[in-house]
């Protein structure tokens, strides 16, 4: 029987860690679904769907050797693999301004209010230790207006001093 | 009319390059019924190209007039379409009949202006910006063998201010 599994894998950035993970995870007989890799903050980070007939442990036994010798923290889930329905998000907002706390349980918290669903989310923190940025990109979908999101967002712009653009997506289908 | 069948990548027709229509005639006015056909039958597809449905000819269909907050010039066949003139560019979410549970990013030209016959077989030219300007620009790809996920662009975003309409 196949299992859908999601692994974590999270440690220090170096090349080839994606290669040597997926390798091993197809010598093993496995297929890969969706994936998201970042780099944060010079960690590697990666989620990976797998789709493999063994059980959970036999899946962390697969990856153990590659953890120690890549110092690597595994983590695995058994999970459904819900493939082929992807929602297409309608809204995508670019926050930026001085770094601090809050920016984005300000933010999320407006857009959960009006039961936003984000697709996607990233943040970098730039500019210098002195004087570091945030700057986050959402994507999501809301079924509301896009004067009401506006106005949902607008008590956190000015109490925050945080800059917010916010914009549909209309998706061209031909 | 009848509904065509449309071709899903990784179809290798789908790569094919169409010819251009010789005459507008009885035969091609019934294939443009039948694409019209098979275009209403998507809900919320703004256009379709001959070799979506496996007839390798340069026709195309574009209505944007479902999308009133588009600058539009409303329901279009055009056959053996030429872009003449582009100008500026902008990133916007583009899906495709022939790419299934798929949505992604492409780099385009905000202002075109195109050239073709009509269905009766009229020269026409349309100057088209945005939305339109997109759905044009994909629908000629499609003539010549190419899909939208051939150019998509990156995921993480520029701060700068872009139009995806
Ligand atoms: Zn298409």
């Amino acid at each position: 029987m196949q299992n859908w599994y999601m692994l974590t894998l999270v440690g220090r950035d170096r090349p080839g860690i994606v290669a040597e993970v997926s390798r091993v995870l197809f010598d093993a007989g496995g297929n890969l679904g969706e994936a998201s890799m970042a780099r944060l903050g010079g960690n590697f980070t990666v989620m990976i769907m797998l789709q493999i007939s063994s059980e959970k442990e036999e899946v962390e036994n697969l990856l153990n050797p590659l953890a120690d010798q890549l110092k690597l923290f595994v983590h695995v889930d058994k999970i459904i693999g819900d493939l082929h329905h992807h929602v297409d998000p309608n809204f995508r907002l670019s926050v930026h301004g001085a770094d601090q706390a809050g920016i984005v349980a300000a933010v999320t918290g407006s857009l959960a209010l009006l039961e936003f669903n984000i697709l996607n989310l990233e943040s970098d923190v730039g500019g210098t230790p002195e004087k570091p940025i945030y700057i986050m990109h959402i994507e999501g979908f809301a079924d509301c207006s896009l004067s009401s999101l506006e106005k949902s967002l607008q008590p956190l712009i000015s109490e925050k001093g945080i800059v917010v653009h916010l914009f549909p997506i209309d998706t061209m289908v031909g | 009319m009848v509904q065509l069948e449309i071709l899903v990548y990784p179809d290798d027709r789908l790569r094919q390059v169409s010819q251009p229509v010789k005459a507008v005639d009885d035969k091609i006015t019934g294939f443009i019924a039948d694409l019209e056909e098979t275009l209403s039958s998507q809900p919320g597809c703004v256009g379709i190209a001959a070799p979506q449905v496996g007839n390798f000819l340069r026709i195309i269909i574009v209505d944007v007039s479902s999308r009133p907050q588009h600058k539009n010039h409303g329901h279009l066949v055009l056959i053996n379409p030429v872009i003449t003139s582009k100008k500026g560019s902008s990133v916007g979410r583009e899906g495709c009949l022939s790419v299934p549970d798929y949505t992604g990013k492409v780099n385009r030209s905000q202002f075109i202006e195109v050239k073709a016959l009509n269905r009766f077989g009229s020269k026409v030219a349309f100057q088209m910006e945005g939305y339109e300007a997109r759905a044009i620009q994909h629908e000629i790809d499609h003539l010549d063998g190419k899909l939208f996920i051939d150019n998509l662009v990156g995921n993480r975003n520029s701060l700068k201010k872009r139009n995806e309409l």
